[in-house]
């Protein structure tokens, strides 16, 4: 299993048995109730909403945006179709939560899409799943029909007279397709491009109805508010940052797995948990939440604290809680490289400047990495991103431009280094010692 | 061209979308398209969008806007290996490169008996179990240091 470590967990209670993901094993952990009661006990609509206000649970996607508030502008009252969709796309870089949820933990979504579902006045859903996690869709599928024959999905859902029905849908490889407005043009049968906002999904989404989208680990956390209610759900974390919150830890450490920890945890902690750094090295950087997110240099992230408040004052973003560690073997312009060759290739093509500018970034960092850059190239990638920036439909866009700006910001003499001398700083024996492959046997 | 055991599984694809949304089943239907021919021609592309009822240019539009699609035949098996910078940092890379030594052929070339096609992937969301492969867009294999890569290669017959 590769949820190795927990404080004061929520999600990943009770998950240690080999038959967790089960229904019988939600049922037997307290699952469903939060649901049930609802149903039940009168609970209203807009009492629902009020306790995820209150817990100010931030979507775990990777914007952070208050979930109550975003389930708050749908026109729940409006009559007519009106979707949930739980975005299980993940794909950006050092993230790997979502797929330890579905795998370990799949109830716990679909009690939370169904839970939303009556909050806003939807009848159906969709969760888009990776289409590279092939067994998690499958699983997912399975734990719908274990929903639906117990009657928690359906027609009258637990004789309360609420209908929901809940499907799943596949990707099949594009990054683009965990925006939200991509991800809504892939359920309709197209090419995931994003669409320009407003309108919003909130009042237009999936085929053109109110659609609210949130993240697996966002509707996970759902059943688990109501059942402890909002408030102690906020003292679980920090105020403004309510809860735990997984984090996938990759890269240079000694145990790789996901971690829940409570929001405003030490990052120092979250290393410790992490079985430390591989080899006892020191951290070079880190990017703490997804390869989106600025780096930030080793000292600076030792005195963060793991919450969206804490990461955001240190030049980053907590973003979807992807903490991607770097030692002393790392090359930083070989990192940035990889990276960049990602947002390009990934680019939907649809603006000029993202589609002509990841290209330009990747190509210039190539060459900058290949002993052929040019003694303007970082003025160069500078600019670049900032012809970018803000100039696009989606988010991809600054995606692609905050780690060429933040790397250079903080790694600037790796760069001049390597432009200077036209090669690394790190000796590449090193890096591969870094790597750890050739060790695993050796 | 798709088998009857193939349409009764984009039939059930079919029946997760509104009745007036069948071009929803699309990228599903492709994707079974492919797991019964090894690969997607242009005539099974055809043949699901008339399936559909969708024109055959969205269909095709969607089979090559979305990667893990083939629209040349590869190997009979095609081995994708993340090597993007999470993975690249725990050995991905150096996954890659041993298994192009191994096989004796780069990215996106096929083995000269037909087995086995590598390609280069992007992350696939488990990067904590790095180095990670997938086998024919199915089979998730985890922590492949070089005896585990040699236990899957001799596997794949
Ligand atoms: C390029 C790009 C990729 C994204 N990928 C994901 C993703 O894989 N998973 C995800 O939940 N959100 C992703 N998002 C964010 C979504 O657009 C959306 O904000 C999120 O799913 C909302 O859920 P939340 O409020 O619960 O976080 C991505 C955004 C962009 C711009
Ligand atoms: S910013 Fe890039 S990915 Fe986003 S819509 Fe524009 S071209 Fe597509
Ligand atoms: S980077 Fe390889 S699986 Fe995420």
């Amino acid at each position: 299993m590769a949820i190795l470590g927990a404080i004061n967990p929520m999600l990943t209670v009770g998950l240690d048995g080999d038959k967790a993901w089960r229904l019988a094993d939600y049922v037997k952990r307290d699952g469903y109730s939060a649901l049930r009661r609802i149903l039940e006990s009168g609970i209203g609509q807009g009492d629902v909403i009020n306790e995820v206000k209150k817990s100010v649970l931030r979507g775990r996607g990777g914007a952070g945006f208050p979930t109550g508030l975003k389930w708050s502008f749908m026109p729940r009252s409006f009559p007519g179709d009106k979707y949930v969709v739980c975005n299980s796309d993940e794909g950006e870089p050092g993230t790997f939560k979502d797929r330890d949820i579905l795998r370990y933990n799949p109830h716990s979504v679909i009690e939370g899409m169904a839970i939303a579902a009556f909050a806003m006045g939807a009848a159906r859903g969709y969760n888009y799943i990776h289409g590279e996690v092939w067994e998690i869709y499958e699983r997912f599928e399975e734990a719908l029909d274990e929903a639906r024959a117990a009657g928690f999905l359906g027609r009258n859902v637990l004789g309360s007279g609420f209908d929901f029905d809940l499907f799943a849908h596949h990707g099949y490889g594009a990054y683009i397709c965990g925006e939200e407005t991509a991800l809504l043009e892939s359920i309709e049968g197209k090419k995931g491009q994003p669409r320009f906002k407003p309108p919003f999904p909130a009042s237009f989404g999936l085929y053109g109805k109110p659609t609210t989208i949130n993240n697996t680990e966002t509707f996970a956390s759902v059943p688990y508010i109501i059942n402890m209610g909002g408030d102690r759900y906020l003292e679980a974390g920090k105020p403004n940052n309510g809860g735990t919150k997984l984090f996938s830890v990759s890269g240079h450490v000694n145990r790789p797995g996901n971690y829940e920890v409570p929001l405003g945890t030490p990052f120092a902690t979250l290393l410790e948990m992490a079985g430390g750094m591989r080899g006892g090295r020191k951290l070079k950087g880190c990017i703490p939440g997804g390869s989106s997110a600025p780096v930030v240099p080793g000292p600076t992230m030792m005195d963060c604290t793991m919450d969206y408040d804490s990461i955001s004052k240190a030049g980053s973003m907590l973003g979807s809680g992807a903490v991607i560690v770097m030692d002393e073997t790392t090359c930083m312009v070989k990192a940035l490289e990889r990276l960049s060759y990602f947002y390009y290739e990934e680019s939907c093509g649809q603006c000029t400047p993202c589609r002509e500018g990841t290209s330009w970034l990747y190509k210039v960092v190539h060459r900058i990495e290949h002993g052929k850059g040019r003694a303007d190239d970082l003025d160069l990638l500078g600019s670049v991103t900032t012809n970018i920036m803000g100039r696009t439909i989606c988010a991809l866009g600054d995606a692609a431009s905050m780690p060429v700006q933040s790397f250079i910001k903080h790694f600037r003499d790796e760069f001049a280094y390597h432009i200077e001398n036209r090669k690394c700083l790190v000796p590449v024996d090193v890096q591969r010692a870094g790597s750890g492959f050739f060790t695993a046997t050796a | 061209m798709l088998t009857p055991e193939s349409l009764k599984r984009i039939d059930r694809e079919i029946a997760k979308y509104p009745a007036d949304q069948k071009q929803s089943a699309v990228m599903a239907a492709l994707a079974i398209a492919q797991e019964q021919q090894g690969w997607l021609s242009s005539d099974a592309i055809e043949c699901v969008a008339g399936y559909l009822g969708m024109a055959p240019i969205a269909a095709y539009e969607v089979a090559t806007f979305y990667n893990m699609y083939d629209l040349k035949p590869v190997g009979k098996y095609k081995l994708s290996v993340c090597t993007n910078l999470p993975c690249m940092l725990t050995g991905g890379v150096d996954a890659g490169e041993y298994l192009k030594q191994k096989l004796g052929i780069g990215f996106n070339e096929t083995t000269p008996d037909g087995l086995i096609t590598l390609k280069e992937s992007e992350c696939m969301g488990a990067c904590g179990d790095a180095p990670v492969m997938i086998v024919n867009n199915r089979r998730m294999c985890s922590w492949m240091n070089p005896e585990q890569i040699d236990k899957l290669l001799a596997e794949l017959k």
